[in-house]
């Protein structure tokens, strides 16, 4: 007996988000990268079109990031130089995108200058041709400074600059504005503050299609199923027509799975555990694969072999 | 929640004046003003202002001008249903037809011409006799539109039924009714119809207009209400429905919601 399928029927979609810019747009990427679009829930191609695939940004970092051993190896020499890194991981190891993070502008740490953040990323747009995502440390006002600094230093490249949060959002959402950038949108998994900072940032000014929502992730293990109900609450709300939620999503799955013990924690320490190398890919890779069945646009990834098996995942849900 | 601005109704003065002289000020004025207050649709009225024989021309004229200053979609209402057609044919975006009641020759005239001109239908569950005592006759009537629109092929989303309300004052029994039948009348088809009121009908002729407006909206929102023909320019009536939407989590909370629900 045939079965007839049941097939969901939404009211809108996820809006669309083009992310770099090439010279006849202003900037001087080779490529641009377009996330976002969906009229439905991820890779039911029975149901709707999925007009543009995920994307692997890989992470950079200014100074020698303190990652497992595991990571950095496969990294080798060029981790002491992020122009060379950023290279390496588009020619490589595939990415889709840079993600540079200034960690070594933090004032408790080396305190790199935001003149100097501007530089490297400059430097970076040069070695790569393709879109850059650009965060600066973890103190907020120096952050605020590094990315000013480099929003105008990149004018018109439009980078993906973060992150922008609901007690911190204004100089960010400007520097977005009067340089030509997209936002990123931070929550801290609370889906109430996502769409209350949504609203505020667009109502300064900043269109919809110029922000990206971090609803902020958690490693497997470590509350990846409640950010999975945030991230599908979410989707759902923008299919429904809620404007305020129908940004295209960013997951830092590297960062946060590489938190997790079981990504870095040694058979020794834990024989049941099996061997790290596997362990330390598919950790992350898991991490990555579930946010993506649920609509994340833009996987930030560390492990080089993690972010090849999730780029192979990506091409076998768009059954290319 | 859809809101039908109610305010463009040759019942008042302004407007009443405007298309007697055809000057379209006071309905352009009103058009705008119930837009920023949170309209999703305006609803036409030219009231016993024009004589029958100039209605339709008057239909026409009203969707023109009120057109050339918002691009809501329009809620055309009368009793007259070349007047109705005439102002069709104008609009520039699927409009509703306010209104036909359960009568087998209204709905011949009314939901082939909604299938026309791509328009919904607001379906009066009443008949000859009038308004229903009891919930259980709205509840029949609405079945009967049902039944048309699947006859006619009026999708069941472009369908709007009104139970009815009448006001508190004169008819209180009618209330717990009218909300009963919302109820009801949303689990006569799947996908259901939805369910519209002419909202301050409750509170004719009482004092405390915006309260029992504003509070009786809550009830019937609770009850299954999805759009109501009201005063879109009461900004306390604006925000209990932008309230209910929150309160029956048909939409997510955020910090401004009240000024989300009206931008668009």
């Amino acid at each position: 007996m045939p079965v007839a399928l049941v097939k969901e029927r939404y009211s809108s979609k996820v809006g669309e988000v083009v992310l770099g810019a090439t010279s006849e747009q202003g900037g001087t990427r080779t490529t641009t990268v377009t996330v976002g679009g969906d009229s439905g829930l991820p890779f039911l191609h029975f149901e709707n079109q999925v007009t543009n695939r995920a994307v692997i940004a890989m992470e950079v970092t200014d100074i020698v990031p303190e990652w497992s051993e595991t990571i950095t190896k496969q990294i080798g020499d060029v981790i002491n130089n992020p122009v060379a890194w950023a290279k390496k991981c588009v020619e490589e190891f595939g990415a889709d995108l840079i993600y540079l993070k200034f960690d070594g502008a933090d004032p408790e740490g080396e305190n790199r200058s935001p003149e100097d953040c501007a530089r490297i990323v400059k430097d970076v747009l040069a070695a790569v041709g393709v879109p850059l995502i650009v965060e600066g440390c973890n103190d907020p006002e120096k952050n605020n400074a590094v990315i000013t600094a480099v929003a105008e230093a990149a004018a018109g490249e439009n980078l993906l600059i973060g992150v922008a949060e609901q007690n911190d959002y204004k100089s960010m959402a400007a520097a977005a504005m009067v340089h030509k950038h997209t936002l990123i949108a931070r929550s801290p998994l609370d889906i109430n503050i996502c769409k209350q900072l949504n609203i505020l940032i667009n109502e300064m000014g900043l269109p919809l299609n110029k922000i990206i929502i971090d609803p902020t992730v958690a490693g497997l293990g470590f509350g990846i199923e409640y950010v999975y109900s945030i991230m599908e609450r979410a989707r759902l709300g923008a299919l429904a027509g809620d404007r305020m939620l129908s940004m295209p999503i960013i997951c830092t799955v590297g960062y946060e799975a590489n938190r997790c013990k079981e990504a870095h924690a040694s058979e020794e320490e834990f024989p049941g555990w099996g061997d790290l190398e596997d362990r330390s890919v598919l950790w992350e890779a898991v991490t990555a694969s579930g946010v993506l069945e649920v609509g994340a646009s833009i996987l930030v990834m560390r492990n080089p072999k993690a972010a090849g098996i999730v780029k192979k995942h990506i091409a076998d849900m768009m059954n290319q | 929640m859809l809101i039908f601005g109610e305010r463009i109704n040759g019942m008042f003065t302004d407007i009443g004046d405007g298309l007697r002289n055809k000057d379209p000020k006071a309905l352009q004025y009103w058009a705008v003003k119930q837009e920023e207050g949170g309209a999703h649709y305006l609803d036409l009225n030219s009231g016993p202002a024009i004589p029958k024989e100039e209605r339709a021309a008057a239909y026409e004229w009203m969707v023109k001008v009120v057109q050339e200053v918002s691009e809501l979609p329009l809620v055309l209402d009368s009793t007259n249903y070349d007047a109705i057609e005439a102002g069709l044919k104008h609009c520039k975006r699927p409009a509703i037809i306010n209104s036909c009641p359960a009568e087998q020759a209204k709905i011949e005239r009314v939901f082939p011409m909604a299938i026309q001109y791509n328009a919904g239908i607001i379906g009066l569950t009443m008949d000859k006799k009038g308004i229903p005592k009891n919930a259980e006759n709205r509840v029949a009537f609405a079945m009967e539109l049902v039944a048309a629109a699947d006859e006619y092929g009026l999708p069941m989303e472009d369908l709007f039924l009104d139970p009815l309300i009448l006001p508190v004052n004169v008819a209180q029994d009618h209330c717990p009714e009218v909300l009963e039948s919302l109820r009801q009348i949303k689990m006569l088809a799947n996908p259901a119809p939805r369910t519209v009121l002419g909202l301050s009908n409750v509170s004719q002729k009482s004092p405390d207009r915006n309260l029992i407006n504003r509070t009786f909206l809550a009830m019937a929102i609770a009850s299954g209400l999805d759009a109501a023909i009201m005063d879109a320019n009461d900004d306390a009536l604006v925000d209990a429905a932008a309230t209910c939407e929150i309160l029956l989590n048909q939409s997510i909370y955020a910090d401004s919601y009240l000024k989300v629900f009206r931008a668009r």
